[in-house]
């Protein structure tokens, strides 16, 4: 195809004055920032930039409201996550002491940020709303082993997550209005 | 395979009669019956067996086809009709002249219902559909919907039928009947009774198969409940069997409890090396460890069961101390790491060095055929005195041999033992003790608890350990060879009845470890400068030419279950 040019007038021809025009933009934006204090940019990292709600950002895990790890190492996300970003190691039979009849919890939880591509694939999957993908954008640290995240760190930046459901609380109060449990625990 | 290849000698089948029945509308003949599970005794054909053999999936949870028919978990309901039948008794014909049929105003089992000639079955009617739905609706009242922290999630026959049959939502809204969790049911066996669907196959394997009465329902209604009998362990050596027949998460093995989820695990077929029975399995692994063995269905071995020792005899793979380094030690004195290539070089030479006759190999009955062959090979060779180690020990009528070596039958064969196990281990003592052996090579066996002790092996002057785990020879070994574990390599095994079965390699070595055949491989080809095979095929199909036995056999030709041959008497 050919795209037919239009001729240049005079005054573009000139050249000059649309350098002129430019500069002109550059100086009223550059008087605006250093008199008027009117940035345009961000000073970041100084200053941070607010996500809106929604925002996909980490992956860190939560605990509900009665100070439990709500995840069941069920090994869902781990099976989802694209760049295989996550690695669980499940509890073995002893299961979680003293988690009732939860019976299960990850013994170790790792996520690679540096693999992490915040997809929230793994919040989507997660049965027991155990992992939130969270507002932090900008994860640094100075080597790689730094960058994959264990159970505990991804706890405490995870947070309370405020359960409305408590499934499993649930369970266990109809269960014992029926006089059920508790149960012979597993030898 | 063209080859004549020796086979038990089977008495021919009766012939047997067939019927037509009518699939979907896809017409089959099916024998009018089939052998009862338990007994073998013709019994008349059921539908759902007619349905199978037209490859057509009827959903279902008690029906098993190794079990008696217990008929009550309503899953296979189907509709079906049959020829109707005038006043005359004379089948009604259609204008066309095709036999009219009588839709029956009833569904029917498919797991419980005899065929009839002219039968026509049909699985895929909105009527079928809906009474799955229903069945399944019920069955899910009362469940706990524990999935996440249910081992058998993944392999769960009601979230399998629950995708195709389930609802999205539950309509049940009163409180769920709740029941006891984590009951501690056997050694080897967890009981969840709120995911049990109480269809029995459990109850009747240990009754009927293992012969162990140990299970049973109790109470009534909702509250139907599975237990094992007051004061009786569930603990018969079958046990984790009921783990894979329980379709759902009731029955979950302690051993794999909370281990890994099984959509993770890489499944590899091979075979169990606890004793001469030699069952089929799958091995279930990741990343480089093995997380459990399964039973495999191969009705010439194991039908669809294996036994709970066999199958929890995996640990050692990954052991923590497993030998990873190929060593030369002068015993007593330390030893340094060296390799494969140095470690061939070396001991073919010494072999080459010693006089004919002064060289004795004690390998291991529970070494692949290939391997003794090339180690019968190197025998034949070096003129050398050879056994194995017998490990007999109490059977059981169902699987369990008492031979406890997986390949006996490929020691004698191969030569490599005697007829009777272990009858040469004392001359081979002597011969040392004497002087007139100087070299002894022994592949995973610790010989000094089997007659050779540490006082004897001192007196070699050559002793090369092929091992696995570290023992009292290979800390006396001159020359320490890291072995591999069956789920390791590739290989054959010869089983108690003479069936030659393959298995596969399911993890790698660890360290430098390496499989037996390919070093042994090197060493014969410098032995005798014949330069044999690599590839496990090559070798395989080499052996079988070589051995009568084995001949007619290929690699290829053994395809998944073996095939079994005659053994010499
Ligand atoms: S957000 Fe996506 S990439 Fe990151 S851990 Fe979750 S599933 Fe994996
Ligand atoms: S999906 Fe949820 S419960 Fe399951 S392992 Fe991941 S975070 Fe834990
Ligand atoms: S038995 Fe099946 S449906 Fe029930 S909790 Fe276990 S995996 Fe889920
Ligand atoms: S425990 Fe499993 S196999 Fe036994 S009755 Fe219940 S669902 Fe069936
Ligand atoms: S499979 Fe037929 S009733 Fe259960």
């Amino acid at each position: 195809m050919i795209v037919k040019r239009d001729k240049l007038t005079f005054w573009e021809r000139l050249y000059l004055p649309a350098l002129v025009g430019g500069f002109q933009v550059t100086w009223r934006h550059f008087s605006r920032t250093l008199f008027r204090g009117k940035a345009v940019t961000m000073e970041y990292p100084e200053q941070k930039w607010v996500v809106p709600p929604g925002y996909r950002g980490a992956p860190y895990l939560v605990k509900d409201q009665e100070d439990r790890t709500k995840c069941v190492s069920c090994q869902l996300c781990e099976f989802v996550c694209p760049p295989k970003a996550i690695r669980i190691t499940p509890p073995g039979p002893t299961g979680a002491p003293g988690s009732g009849n939860v019976e299960k919890g990850p013994k170790e939880f790792e996520i690679n940020m540096l693999r992490c591509i915040f997809c929230g694939f793994c919040q989507e999957v997660c049965p027991e709303e155990a992992i939130f993908l969270m507002k932090d954008y900008s994860l640094t640290g100075t080597n790689r082993q730094e960058m994959i995240y264990n159970k505990e760190k991804l706890l405490s930046l995870g947070g309370i997550h405020q359960d409305k459901i408590q499934k499993w609380k649930h369970k266990a109060d109809e269960a014992k209005a029926q006089d059920v449990f508790p149960v012979p625990p597993a030898k | 395979m063209s080859a004549p290849v020796a086979t038990e000698p089977k008495p021919a089948p009766p012939a047997v009669e067939t019927l037509k029945v009518k699939v979907d509308g896809l017409e089959i003949a099916v024998p009018k019956t089939m052998p009862d599970p338990l007994t073998g005794k013709p019994v008349p054909t059921t539908m759902i067996q007619a349905c199978t053999l037209a490859r057509t999936d009827v959903p279902h949870y008690c029906y098993h086809p190794k079990l008696p028919v217990a008929g009550n978990c309503r899953m296979c309901l189907v509709e079906f009709g049959t020829p109707a039948m005038g006043p005359d008794r004379k089948p009604v014909l259609n204008p066309d002249g095709t036999p009219k049929i009588a839709k029956s105003p009833r569904p029917a089992i498919a797991c419980a219902t005899p065929i009839s000639p002219g039968m026509e079955i049909y699985t895929t009617t909105p009527g079928v559909k809906a009474m799955r739905e229903g069945v399944l609706e019920f069955l899910l009242i009362n469940h706990p919907l524990d999935c996440p922290i249910c081992d058998q999630a993944g392999e769960c026959k009601l979230q399998e039928y629950s995708v195709d049959y389930g609802q999205a939502t539950s309509r049940f809204v009163e409180p769920k009947v709740h029941k006891p969790k984590q009951v501690d049911l056997g050694p080897r066996i967890v009981l969840d009774d709120e995911r049990c669907i109480l269809c029995t196959r459990c109850i009747r394997f240990t009754k009927d198969i293992a012969g162990d009465d140990a299970l049973g329902i109790v109470n009534r209604g909702s509250y139907n409940t599975l237990s094992a009998y007051p004061g009786k362990a569930f603990d018969n050596n079958y046990t984790l069997n009921t783990v894979d027949l329980c379709p759902v998460g009731a029955l979950t093995s302690k051993d794999f409890r909370f281990q890994m989820r099984v959509w993770f695990l890489k499944e590899t077929k091979s075979v169990c090396t606890s004793c001469a029975t030699g069952c089929n399995i799958v091995i279930g692994a990741r990343e480089e460890k093995v997380y459990r063995y399964e039973p495999r269905e191969n009705d010439a071995v194991n039908s669809s069961w294996m036994c709970d020792s066999g199958r929890l005899n995996y640990k050692w793979i990954g052991a923590e101390n497993r030998l990873t380094e190929i060593r030369r030690q002068n015993p007593g004195a330390g030893g340094e790491k060296i390799t494969w290539t140095t470690a061939a070089k070396e001991i073919a030479d010494r072999l080459l060095a010693a006089k004919p006759g002064t060289v004795a190999i004690v390998a291991s009955a529970r070494q692949t055929n290939e391997e003794l062959f090339l180690l019968s090979q190197l025998a034949k060779k070096l003129n050398a005195l050879t056994d194995s180690v017998p490990r007999i020990q109490i059977g059981d009528k169902l699987l369990l041999s008492a031979d406890r070596n997986p390949n006996s039958n490929g020691a004698k064969l191969t030569g490599i033992a005697p007829a009777q196990l272990g009858s040469n281990l004392r001359k081979i003592a002597e011969g040392i003790g004497k002087g007139t052996i100087k070299t002894l090579l022994v592949f995973g066996e610790d010989v000094t608890r089997h007659g050779i002790g540490a006082d004897l092996l001192a007196k070699l002057d050559t002793l090369v350990a092929s091992e696995i785990l570290p023992n009292q020879t290979t800390k006396l070994a001159h020359y320490v060879l890291p072995g591999c574990a069956h789920a390791e390599k590739r290989g054959t095994f010869t089983n108690g009845k003479g069936r030659v079965q393959k298995f596969m390699k399911a993890v790698e070595p660890r360290g430098d470890a390496r499989p037996e055949g390919e070093f042994l491989h090197e060493l014969v080809a410098a032995v005798n400068g014949n330069p044999g095979f690599t590839s496990i095929e090559g070798l395989f199909n080499w052996m079988a030419r070589e051995i009568p036995a084995f001949n007619g056999l290929t690699w290829g030709g053994l395809g998944d279950t073996g095939v079994t041959i005659v053994l010499p008497s």
